[in-house]
């Protein structure tokens, strides 16, 4: 579904990302692991359409994205869940989700059964509807960002580090939610820094290290690499 | 009491059209992070407008609305022209552009039109006077609050209500998640810029017929007290340009109300000073606004 070859992306004179070759199947949930800094967050961004790729190719569907801006990206079937959890912290939660249904906005019906969906996958959510998003906790935030992504309809979830910052039972519920997402079909590309949690419900695993992929294989393979941590520290 | 209603009249009128002045500018600011020094000319375009039109014999509402249209395309092509090209590039290139474009569009009036004051017409409902509660005022003063009713509750609709409105508020704090949900950048832009043009050729009409006529520079005062009811207002918030607009509206009138004769003349000297005294209380501006990350 997604094929990325000879990725990089720049900062001025600085490579974030200096060659990364990453794909994922239809269905998979794939994760993208890495110490701080090794240009993980760079790499989805620049799938996402929110960076520029200074060389390399980004695939979707066999068709070249690799120059398409962020809102093309969403229109193609793509949603994107940054790290920096951005929910628009003066709109209430349902004006948060009404903007994440934005590119199928005639669909009335579409968009209100989907709504109801994520209000059942996230309760929380609809207790809230008429609040601020910047009154809600961290990890009803990043439960609003999932949900708001999801309005969209996307066919391929790109997930930034959705475990950042967030007290370790609130960590467990969202990362069973992937889960949940992963089983209703939809093809996550994860990225995360907590490697076992993100490994224990990965299909398959590419380790990133200085802008480049050091290593990949199954979630299994990966995890009973003795070289992993390793790669982390050495990074 | 019937100076105390006077006074108040006097607030509302001034007060909604400095409050819609301030809304245009605001709009695109906060979406852009950048002011349009352009601003001005869209409500010199729209006097213009008036100005080449009142041959026509169309009624003035008529006119009025061609007036304001044209506002709205010269807020569209100020985007094309000024901020479209650059506006990835450097905040310095914007700025320039924006005051060339302005400049452009001054010196198209002085070369092709004229220097001197051109005459626009007027309805006659503007010159006539009313009694309201006890005071005698001019019916333009309860036109211009009407307006400035009708029209902020359109805009609170628009941007509370409508799909449109709510991308743009969001657009306004953080841009790029904005277009990561599939928000084009560049139907937002030029629709803050449209709006732009809309409160320019409304507060432009108001404006004109508080003096009459146009002349090339005319849109500096409106620029000015956009500039700092948004500022006192503060920059970021869209309910704090409105409130702007009102305070300095209140102030300007206050003054009007209590300067003696000869001080009259240096009334600007007294509101600045109170609008320095307001930055140093509160340099951020009354409200606050969202907290808003990089420009875009």
């Amino acid at each position: 579904m997604l094929e990325v070859s000879g990725l990089q992306v720049r900062y001025g004179a600085i490579r974030a990302v200096r060659d990364v070759s990453l794909r994922l199947a239809e269905g998979e949930l794939v994760t993208l692991l890495g110490t701080n800094g090794a240009g993980k967050s760079s790499t989805l961004m620049c799938i996402a359409g929110a960076l520029r790729a200074a060389s390399g190719s980004i695939r979707l569907d066999g068709e070249d994205v690799t120059a398409a801006t962020p809102e093309a990206m969403v229109r193609r079937g793509v949603a994107t869940v940054p790290e920096t959890r951005d929910v628009f912290p003066d709109l209430t939660v349902a004006e948060n989700l009404r903007l994440g249904a934005y590119v199928r906005r005639k669909d009335i019906d579409g968009v209100a059964a989907d709504r109801a969906r994520m209000f059942e996958m996230f309760p929380v959510l609809a207790e809230r509807t008429n609040q601020p998003a910047g009154t809600l906790s961290g990890g009803e935030q990043q439960m609003l960002v999932i949900a708001r992504a999801m309005m969209s309809r996307p066919r391929l979830l790109l997930l930034d580090e959705p475990s950042l910052g967030l007290a370790p039972t609130i960590v467990d519920r969202i990362f069973e939610m992937i889960v949940a997402l992963k089983e209703s079909g939809l093809t996550i590309l994860l990225v995360e820094q907590n490697a076992s949690k993100a490994l224990a419900i990965a299909d398959r695993a590419y380790v990133m290290r200085l802008g480049k992929i050091a290593a990949e294989g199954s979630a299994s393979e990966i995890a009973a690499a003795t070289d992993l941590k390793a790669l982390y520290l050495s990074g | 009491m019937t100076a105390f209603i006077q006074f108040v009249i006097d607030v509302l009128s001034l007060g909604g059209a400095y409050a819609l002045m301030a809304l245009g500018l605001v709009i695109v600011y906060g979406i852009l992070k950048l002011v349009n020094f352009a601003y001005g000319e869209l409500i010199m375009v729209a006097g213009y407008t008036m100005y080449l039109v009142s041959g026509s014999g169309l009624p003035w509402l008529v006119m009025a609305m061609v007036a304001v249209m044209m506002s709205i395309l010269a807020g569209i092509a100020t985007d094309y022209i000024a901020f479209r090209p650059v506006r990835a590039k450097s905040v310095t290139a914007v700025l320039i552009t924006s005051f060339a474009f302005s400049t452009l569009l001054q010196n198209a009036a002085l070369l092709f039109i004229s220097p001197r004051p051109r005459n626009v017409p007027l309805p006659e409902v503007f010159s006539n006077t009313v009694e309201f509660a006890g005071v005698i005022t001019p019916a333009r003063n309860l036109i211009t609050i009407a307006t400035a009713v009708v029209m902020l509750t359109l805009f609170a609709w628009l941007m509370q209500r409508t799909v449109l409105g709510i991308a743009m508020r969001a657009a306004a704090t953080n841009f790029t998640m904005a277009r990561m949900l599939g928000v084009p950048a560049n139907l937002i832009i030029s629709s803050a810029f449209a709006i732009s043009g809309l409160m320019a050729g409304v507060v432009s009409m108001l404006w004109i017929g508080r003096i009459g006529a146009v002349v090339p520079g005319i849109g500096l005062e409106p620029l000015l007290i956009a500039f700092i009811a948004t500022v006192i207002g503060g920059m970021r918030s869209l309910q704090g340009a409105v409130l702007g607009g009102f305070l300095l509206a209140f102030i300007d009138t206050g003054l009007n109300y209590t300067l003696p004769q000869d001080l009259l003349k240096f009334r600007d000297a007294f509101t600045f000073s109170l609008v320095i005294l307001i930055l140093l209380w509160r340099p951020q501006g009354l409200l606050k606004g969202p907290a808003t990350g990089q420009r875009t």
